[in-house]
């Protein structure tokens, strides 16, 4: 029992790291990067070849893997997101546009690296016994790891007067316009940043799971699910979202048989919803 | 003046479809089975297309209709197989379960706001390939239903209304799917012209300011959603029949997307919209085919670009923007040169 809170813990923890990126793009913009998961399967392969094909020290890795897919954020949001906010006429037509991109990267992804699962051999062997529980060395470094980057990230929002920035776009675009803050420029940013965050998990959780180039759709409904469950746009939501989930897939894996864990897990979804359609830390205005 | 030209342009155009569509195409390729199947598969994928339409019409986002397609495939399959029920009751009733099912959940998730809704969907279309899988008893979970059979004839007083389906013979399903394809057609443009189509439109625009006109928001939004929901078990229903199987897998997730892709690609302003869409797109998805490995990214390619220059749909081109768009290019990039 222990095994199973403790895994639900450690996976809550990486979880939430995937969420956080998406609900910032989602708050900056109002658009739900549906090419996170693709993202993130990028992350994990930038990893693999890197680190375990080329023999690069891991966090260098780690590092150009955020720079990488950071790149493909501010691209995507330069190129794509703004031209096509100008010109649409309806405001759904973005998740087309967001479903593209993803349809993109998986595909170009599919070419490049054909469908086998890749695993990269993890750096520290050996098990921690915790409370009665075995917790992987491995497992334990992606733990703090995702704990360190969360942390981070909430200084950058609450301290740096850029992040703050963001924030504020987040609650109120209008009026950090009239601020005097160049909100294009910094929603480049912020998209940047989410798509920094989905590369760098999925680096990071490659050190424990396969990754293959068809993943990205299950990591973006996960992602979703998690928002979804904590509520969108809001960071508190993401961390909150991306426990249950952890919990809940670990719950869900102990006790029932495969498939039927994320047929429980949407249920209960839907449940949530009924009774807090906006997710339990959600604000009203999305 | 000026409005009776364009409505018999409108007829003249529907006529025109009409004959190629029913007259012409089946007769002169009524040997080609390879232009045939293609032509039954985008008239199903338009039928289903059709209710995503539906949604998008109400202001909202359905990505889940994939599950509706799987109830109604499902719910075909095990009737024809499990019990000896005829496919001409099958159908309808593979229809009215899907819709049903919508109603029931629609109550609760169209109270769901923007996104979340959006998202919802989209796991519910999961969740149906989910449960379908591990419904063993039922649906004989990954193994899938097979040997479907071919709708037998339909005998009113005794007189052959309907022929035997015979297996290898297209003509009989192009028939069957044009013809519905063409009647739920029909049926949503009268609705769409009807006070309830302007209630949908209103919806569209706002759904709070509908409210306060004294309109039963909810009604008419669980009737948009009901409607979809048995169209997509139609649409099941028939897939299922002409492919004589059914798996988990016919419908996930990257078919629940390309409905809404099909209605984005026509046109969301226009009922047409999807139908040109899923025409457009399977037709052109089978010639891609050629270039198997390369088929998807440069399918996503022309997705980006289209929705970069024309974001609002195939039929929303306009001869004369056309000349002003390709201005507005280069003179935009011109602008940047000069700053």
């Amino acid at each position: 029992m222990s095994q199973i809170i403790i895994n639900g813990i450690m996976l809550g923890m990486s979880y939430s790291l995937i969420a956080l990126g998406l609900t910032l793009v989602f708050g900056i913009m109002n658009i739900v990067n549906f090419a996170h998961g693709q993202m993130y399967m990028l992350g994990g392969f930038i990893i693999y070849y890197v680190y375990a094909q080329w023999g690069l020290n891991f966090f260098v890795a780690l590092l150009f893997a955020a720079l990488l897919l950071g790149v493909i954020g501010l691209v995507f949001e330069k190129a794509f997101f703004r031209r096509f906010l100008r010109e649409s006429r309806r405001p759904e037509s973005s998740m087309l546009l967001a479903i593209g991109t993803a349809k993109l990267l998986e595909s170009v992804a599919l070419i490049l690296f054909g469908e086998k699962h890749r695993g990269v051999t993890p750096f520290i062997t050996g098990v921690v016994s915790f409370m009665g529980a075995y917790i992987p060395k491995i497992k334990l470094f992606i733990f703090i790891m995702s704990f360190i980057l969360i942390l981070g990230l909430l200084i950058f929002i609450k301290k740096t007067s850029f992040g703050l920035a963001l924030l504020a776009i987040v609650q109120d675009k209008e009026v950090t316009k009239l601020m005097g803050v160049d909100t294009n420029r910094l929603s480049m940013i912020g998209f940047a940043i989410g798509a920094a965050l989905a590369g760098i998990s999925g680096g990071l959780l490659t050190l424990s799971f396969p990754i293959y180039a068809g993943m990205g759709s299950d990591i973006s409904i996960k992602s979703f699910i998690m928002i979804m469950i904590g509520g969108a746009g809001v960071v508190p939501g993401a961390i909150v979202g991306g426990f249950i989930l952890g919990m809940l897939e670990s719950f869900g894996y102990g006790f029932i048989p495969g498939s039927a864990t994320y047929l429980l897990i949407f249920l209960l979804v839907i449940l949530l919803l009924i009774f807090k359609p906006l997710g339990i830390m959600g604000k009203p205005g999305y | 003046m000026h409005k009776t030209y364009k409505n018999s342009y409108k007829l003249y155009f529907a006529i025109i479809v009409f004959v190629v569509y029913l007259i012409i195409v089946p007769l002169a390729f009524r040997n080609n089975n390879y232009l045939l199947n293609v032509i039954i598969t985008s008239s199903i994928l338009s039928i289903i297309s059709l209710g995503v339409w539906l949604v998008f019409a109400i202001g909202r986002i359905n990505i889940g209709q994939g599950a509706f397609a799987l109830i109604g495939g499902y719910t075909s399959a095990i009737l024809l197989t499990k019990t000896g029920i005829s496919f001409w009751l099958a159908l309808p009733l593979s229809g009215i379960l899907a819709g049903l099912i919508g109603y029931l959940i629609g109550r609760p998730i169209l109270r769901l706001k923007g996104v979340y809704f959006d998202m919802l969907t989209l796991c519910m279309t999961q969740f149906a390939t989910l449960a379908m899988l591990n419904m063993t008893k039922l649906t004989s979970g990954a193994r899938g239903i097979i040997n479907i059979p071919l709708p037998k004839a339909l005998k009113i007083a005794g007189i052959t209304v309907i022929p035997q389906f015979t297996p290898g013979n297209y003509i009989p399903f192009y028939y069957l799917t044009a013809l519905i394809l063409i009647f739920t057609f029909f049926a949503l443009v009268r609705l769409n012209n009807s006070r309830v189509g302007r209630v949908f439109s209103s919806l569209r625009q706002h759904e709070g300011l509908t409210a306060s006109i004294g309109i039963d928001v909810v009604k008419y939004r669980l009737l948009a959603y009901t409607i979809c929901c048995f169209l997509g078990g139609l649409g099941g229903s028939l897939f299922v029949v002409y492919t004589q199987s059914i798996f988990p897998t016919t419908f996930k997730v990257a078919d629940s997307v390309n409905f809404m892709l099909y209605c984005f690609f026509g046109g969301l302003e226009y009922l047409f919209g999807p139908i040109l869409g899923s025409f457009l797109l399977t037709i052109s998805f089978e010639y891609l085919r050629v270039i198997q490995k390369y088929q998807e990214a440069i399918y996503a390619v022309l997705l980006i670009l289209m929705m970069l220059f024309l974001p609002n749909g195939l039929l929303s081109i306009r001869i004369g923007q056309l000349h002003d768009k390709t201005k507005l290019f280069i003179s935009k990039n011109k602008k940047k040169v000069e700053m």
